[in-house]
């Protein structure tokens, strides 16, 4: 078994899971924190993505053990009690979500683009979601959320 | 994924301790390739043994006349260096190129040469720019270092340390995605060396990165996109799949070259 300590949107949690857990287990089943989702086998969908030390990373993609030490936020970790991010809001009036299953990775890897690049352009904008796929939307209004709340300057 | 034990070594002498005593045993760094081959089941390791905090595997240094890089330095370090930015800026570039951003901050360029994958950027850069790599045994030269699909002149239980890149007179390289995955379909490096020797890397085309020597000697006659363009690269033994023929992947090839060779600075 594996000791995991961690900060999870900004709480400690003292842990043992098997080794083998990845940290998406560990933080929707360990935790109970569904936010997260998993969308493939493979590392590339983008819909398990959170923050390790503020860098958006897949949580799929990394075993819980890895983490230990490490801060994390999910997106339950956003919101500021009943007022969303200004990316969670941004993503609702822009309708940037259909079915919403990609949303969660979404928005974590658009809140770190915009902590990297303030003010990316709509290219650079569609080059950091090279990571994250979405079935639904055709990605405009998703890429149109993000400008806007860049344009806002309210992104970290 | 199978059963395993995390360990996190204290030092580069502990973790080459346990992989000697643990033949099934495998090094952990950015686990942005092994972890999904142990997801899938399509490997297994009694011990993961993660070399990501050790000191002695980090680092990114002007030594010289080279730029010298920790085994443990991710992609996205490496794309953000103001040091490789300025001296190389064509390694700069391509760690920007790989994957995407979440896989950028945690996988390293230590894993990403020691997996060797046919279709990964780095290699190229390895080979191109003559660097050498230095593990916890010895020290390997580019040429000598990636020998076959998947296979590089590694021993069990070796450590790659660091990588030592000669700063050269100029550098580029230049990508054709394979859409899906973001890996190289095709990926070209060109660099002119400090001593004016000119050495043309291809990544993906092939079963292993090789050195593009026809290439190479039109562009030490005359160092233009146009010599570049004019080489040409044969079909045989290079890649076929869905995404592209190998005929297809063999026309890339100076068609890449010629656009680094006019980006290279
Ligand atoms: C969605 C996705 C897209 C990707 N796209 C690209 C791409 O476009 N181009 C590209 O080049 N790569 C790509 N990759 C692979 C990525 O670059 C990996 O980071 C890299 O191949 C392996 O580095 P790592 O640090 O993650 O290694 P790990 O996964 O930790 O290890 C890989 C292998 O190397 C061994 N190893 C690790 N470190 C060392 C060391 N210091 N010494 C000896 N052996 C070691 C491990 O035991 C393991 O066998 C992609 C990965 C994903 C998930
Ligand atoms: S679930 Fe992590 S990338 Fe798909
Ligand atoms: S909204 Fe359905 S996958 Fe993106």
């Amino acid at each position: 078994m594996a000791q995991i300590n961690v900060k999870v949107n900004g709480r400690a949690v003292s842990k043992q899971v098997e080794d083998r857990t990845l940290l998406v287990e560990f933080l929707r089943e360990t935790l109970g924190l569904t936010g997260t989702h998993v969308g493939c086998d493979t590392g590339q969908c983008g819909a398990c993505v959170v923050h390790l030390d503020g860098r958006a990373v897949k949580s799929c993609t990394m075993i819980a053990a890895q983490a230990s030490g490490s801060e994390i936020t999910t997106i339950e970790g956003l919101a500021k009690g009943d007022e969303l991010h200004p990316m969670q809001a941004a993503f609702h009036r822009h309708h940037a979500l259909q079915c919403g299953f990609c949303t969660p990775g979404m928005i974590m890897t658009a809140v770190d683009l915009l902590r990297r690049i303030p003010h990316p352009d709509e290219a650079t904008i569609r080059a950091n979601l090279d990571g994250n796929l979405c079935r639904c939307t055709g990605y405009h209004n998703i890429v149109k959320a993000i400008a806007a709340v860049a344009e806002s300057g309210a992104g970290v | 994924m199978y059963q395993t034990t995390y360990v996190r070594a204290s030092s580069l002498a502990e973790a080459a301790n346990l992989l000697r005593d643990n033949p099934d045993a495998k090094l952990i760094s950015g686990g942005q390739t092994l972890v999904p081959t142990l997801r899938q089941r399509l490997a297994r390791a009694s011990h993961l043994v993660d070399i990501v905090h050790l000191a002695e595997l980090r680092g990114l240094t002007l030594e010289g006349d080279r730029v010298v890089i920790g085994a443990t330095t991710t992609h996205a370090e490496l794309a953000a260096s103001d040091l490789v930015r300025q001296r190389i800026p064509g390694l700069a570039h391509l760690a920007g190129l790989i994957g995407d951003p979440p896989v950028r901050h945690l996988g390293t360029i230590g894993g990403s040469i020691a997996n060797n994958d046919p279709a990964a950027d780095y290699p190229a850069a390895v080979l191109a720019l003559n660097a050498a790599v230095h593990t916890s045994r010895r020290t390997i030269g580019a040429d000598d270092f990636f020998t076959g699909l998947f296979e590089t002149a590694l021993d069990p239980g070796e450590i790659v340390v660091r990588v030592s890149f000669p700063i050269p007179r100029r550098s580029a390289y230049e990508k054709f995605h394979q859409s899906a995955s973001r890996f190289a379909l095709v990926g070209v490096f060109v660099a002119v060396l400090a001593d004016g020797s000119i050495r043309v890397a291809v990544t993906g085309a092939g079963p292993c990165v090789f050195r593009a020597t026809s290439i190479e000697s039109a562009l030490a006659r005359s160092f233009t996109a146009e010599a570049a363009e004019s080489a040409a690269i044969s079909a045989d033994g290079l890649n076929s799949d869905i995404h592209g023929s190998a005929e297809f992947r063999a026309h890339l090839v100076p068609v890449l070259a010629a656009r680094a060779v006019a980006q290279a600075r």
